[in-house]
């Protein structure tokens, strides 16, 4: 691991970007604790089977999009094709906002179900179900922040930004918040 | 962005000149906000978060006096401890309720706020960019929000202190149900809710240092510092975050799980229990054990981040002072990456007695004993760098010396405890209280005290008060060993810990005169502590001036900078780095800095 780094040639990673991809490294960290604590309570007693809300589907294709769109628009920024950039990272916070309203949606049909996810007559299959999901839609919400903050400087009209390290860091987590959905889907569906 | 200007600074060699001047005549227009109170300079980062610590360590030291007052003289009543405590020492007598509260608080602050943030945030802050050459670090920015994140979380702990219903009294490591049940104890109500936002803010800040120290060591390194040339204490310290970065967000999953339980009803860790006065409780299948795996995942890498630093330091001030490279660099990188790796292997450790699978207890025993290698390893040659050195016994190489001690001491019991089968016996007894102080507690205080005194004249060109530092020396070392070592006996007597009042019991009334003892040690070594912050304090304004830029004739980064460096470190060109650290006493040469090119008549190293 470290001896990749070792070399001193001028072209090494920027250090915020490898800040970021630390960053994300604890991030995994979180949801690889929790995720286990969900496999050994699984294997425990009184464990509540019941199959996942079925908009949990659609809102994995919305954030596979969003990953396209926000690619699109990283690719757009550095050709300099501002007008097509704007478009792009509005439909991606837009998508990532959809994505939270879907998931939101979700829960209100596991209580439609009669499946409690948090009070007292709750199983913790539920619970960690809901615990997990919406902490990874604060993770979304993150993104939407950090796509509202470079639109505003795409904006503006008094500052120019040539830098790409802003839209291109945004992109690296955005596409990571996109995997760790598609890993929490998989793992809800088929290895939870 | 400053960290432009830094890397701007590493490319471009040419520009140095014009910005090194920049630089310092950028200094004279600093306000008292910006230079003392939210800097983005990690020097004054550093000795922010050194003052909290100290801050922190002294109202923890002063809690464990307290409660050690109670377990010392159970039958005497103290009336000035209704007076500063009031309805919790009603009659001068600490109540059960703030004795626990008490001994909860002093773990929490001790090992998180102390230990890990006053020494890792202090050290980590102050030398990886001086000793590997950076003008700062990756981020000042994160880096000053790690301080007041953590600066948060202790105005939050420190208001619990004061609420109505008493701080937490689980025991450090909150287990639910204590944790999880507002009406299991009065700490259990607001001063929990408090603890766990504190805890929440504290990890929070850990995160973002992390992140800046790993980011700082791999990318900003000045010119010829390979990874292999690196000073032991960055290393240490980068091991230390990644160690922190990996595991504090695990220890976040089980307290976002808590919450859940606490507040909305959930059913992770309480299950249909029976609370008197209450009754069954509604909540069903929920396992206390779930929390405990969650805890101990960081908790036990917790305590390579607090040793790791100390033994880093301890490192580096042993072969300066001892005027010899360090015995077997590679094998001190290939132990702490070993222990690192391990760290994250044995955490059920602490788990022995919770009805943990005995087959699986033997693996968690086998890799807990592997870390014995990697510890002996690293003993093994501290001892052999001061075999035969010229030593100088300054300050700071006494309490490196007294942390190699302390650190063979306690990690030999380290041995018994991680055996599933005696720790069947010794758990929860005096013998764990003696093994983790001895080994994590005191020696990562003395590593700390150890990096004070070595790099006190970096921090604040001046130097400490030796007479003073000596006394401190020899008070708190015979002190560790007289608190800590009777507990070994206590333990191995079966004697409980976190019990209010040994008195009433038959098996350990006999120990009634050694718990007075070292409660008597105790206050000693507590005022002691009080004559280091007083040295230290004076020394700040009034010690004698370092007027040498290397007084150690040390031969790391740290002191080519001005005696008293600006922001920026360097007023001119970032030095280049042609070899190793540790070249003292090569070719008959006393040392050879890091700056020095390899001569063509120079032997390998």
């Amino acid at each position: 691991m470290m001896t990749t780094v070792q070399t001193n040639e001028p072209q090494r990673i920027h250090p915020y970007k490898f800040t970021l991809w630390v960053g994300m490294g604890s991030i995994v960290m979180m949801f690889a604790g929790l995720t286990s604590a969900y496999v050994v309570k699984k294997n425990q007693s009184s464990w509540l089977e019941f199959d996942l809300p079925r908009v949990f589907w659609f809102s994995t294709i919305v954030i596979l999009l969003s990953s396209v769109t926000i690619h699109l628009a990283a690719k757009a920024f550095k050709a300099r094709d501002m007008g097509r950039y704007r478009t792009l990272i509005t439909v991606t916070a837009a998508l990532g906002v959809v994505f939270m309203l879907m998931q939101t949606w979700g829960f209100f049909e596991l209580d439609a179900r009669n499946i409690a996810l948090v009070g007292p007559k709750s199983n913790s299959a539920a619970s960690f179900l809901f615990v997990i999901t919406s902490l990874h839609m604060l993770h979304v919400l993150g993104g939407v922040i950090a796509l509202l903050v470079i639109f505003a400087r795409a904006h503006s009209v008094k500052v120019k930004s040539y830098s790409s390290m802003p839209i291109q860091l945004t992109a690296t987590y955005w596409h990571f918040v996109d995997i760790l959905w598609i890993y929490l889907f998989i793992f809800y569906n088929w290895i939870g | 962005m400053s960290n432009e200007a830094v890397l701007h600074a590493h490319s471009d060699a040419a520009a140095h000149d014009a910005q090194g001047g920049h630089h310092h005549e950028h200094h004279h227009h600093e306000t008292f906000i910006s230079k003392y109170v939210f800097s983005q300079d990690h020097k004054m980062i550093a000795k922010q978060f050194l003052i909290t610590g100290m801050f922190w360590a002294v109202l923890g030291g002063l809690m464990s006096v307290l409660f050690r007052l109670q377990l010392g003289y159970p039958d005497t009543t103290f009336p000035w401890l209704e007076d500063i405590l009031g309805k919790w020492a009603k009659g001068g007598h600490i109540s059960p309720e703030a004795y626990y509260a008490l001994v909860t608080t002093h773990g929490t602050v001790l090992v998180f706020f102390v230990l890990t943030a006053g020494l890792s945030g202090t050290f980590a802050n102050f030398l990886i960019p001086l000793q590997i050459g950076a003008r700062d670090m990756a981020s000042p920015f994160m880096n000053m929000l790690s301080y007041w994140f953590f600066f948060a979380a202790s105005i939050v702990m420190l208001s619990s202190i004061f609420v109505e219903t008493g701080p937490f009294s689980g025991g450090w490591t909150a287990y639910p149900p204590l944790s999880a049940l507002g009406d299991a104890s009065p700490g259990s109500k607001t001063g929990m809710d408090l603890w766990l936002i504190s805890m929440a803010l504290f990890v929070v800040s850990q995160l973002l240092a992390g992140l800046n120290y790993i980011s700082t060591v791999l990318n900003m390194r000045t010119k010829g510092m390979s990874m292999t040339r690196l000073p032991l204490t960055v290393w240490a310290l980068f091991f230390t975050a990644i160690l922190g970065v990996l595991s504090f967000p695990v220890l976040f999953s089980g307290f976002i799980l808590l919450i859940f339980d606490r507040n909305f009803g959930t059913s992770f860790y309480l299950s249909d229990i029976f609370i008197s006065g209450v009754g069954a409780l509604p909540n069903e299948g929920g396992s206390a054990i779930l929390y405990q795996h969650l805890f101990w995942f960081l908790g036990h890498p917790e305590v390579y981040i607090i040793l790791l630093p100390a033994m880093g330091m301890a490192s580096e001030i042993l072969s300066v002072n001892s005027r010899k490279p360090i015995f077997g660099y590679m094998a001190m990188v290939g132990s702490m990456f070993a222990i690192a790796v391990l760290a994250f292997l044995v955490w059920a450790h602490h788990m022995f007695v919770t009805g943990l699978n005995p087959f699986l207890g033997s693996v968690f025993v086998l890799l807990t004993l592997l870390i014995a290698v990697p510890s002996a390893i690293k003993v093994f040659n501290w001892l052999t760098t001061l075999w035969r050195g010229n030593i100088r016994f300054t300050p700071g190489m006494m309490f490196a010396i007294g942390f190699v001690s302390l650190f063979i001491s306690g990690g030999l019991t380290g041995i018994w405890v991680g055996n599933s089968a005696l720790d069947i016996h010794l758990h929860d007894t005096y013998f764990v209280i003696a093994h983790f102080h001895i080994v994590m507690g005191v020696a990562s205080m003395f590593g700390m005290f150890a990096g004070i005194y070595h790099w006190f004249p970096k921090m604040y060109g001046r130097y400490l008060n030796n007479s003073m530092a000596y006394i401190h020396f020899w008070v708190t070392l015979a002190g560790a060993y007289l608190i800590f070592w009777p507990m070994h006996y206590e333990g191995l007597a079966g004697m409980p810990r976190r019990y209010y009042d040994y008195s009433i019991w038959e098996s350990f009334k006999q120990f009634a005169e050694l718990n007075r003892f070292i409660s008597t040690v105790a206050i000693i070594v507590f005022a002691v502590q009080l004559l280091f912050l007083f040295n230290f304090f004076y020394s700040v304004f009034k010690g004698r001036k370092v007027t040498v830029q290397n007084p150690w004739s040390a031969n790391t980064l740290e002191w080519t900078t001005p005696i008293r460096p600006g922001h920026g470190n360097w007023a001119g060109e970032i030095p280049e780095v042609h070899r190793w650290a540790y070249d003292y006493g090569k070719d008959g040469k006393e040392f050879i800095p890091q700056t020095t090119p390899v001569g063509a008549d120079e032997s390998h190293h």
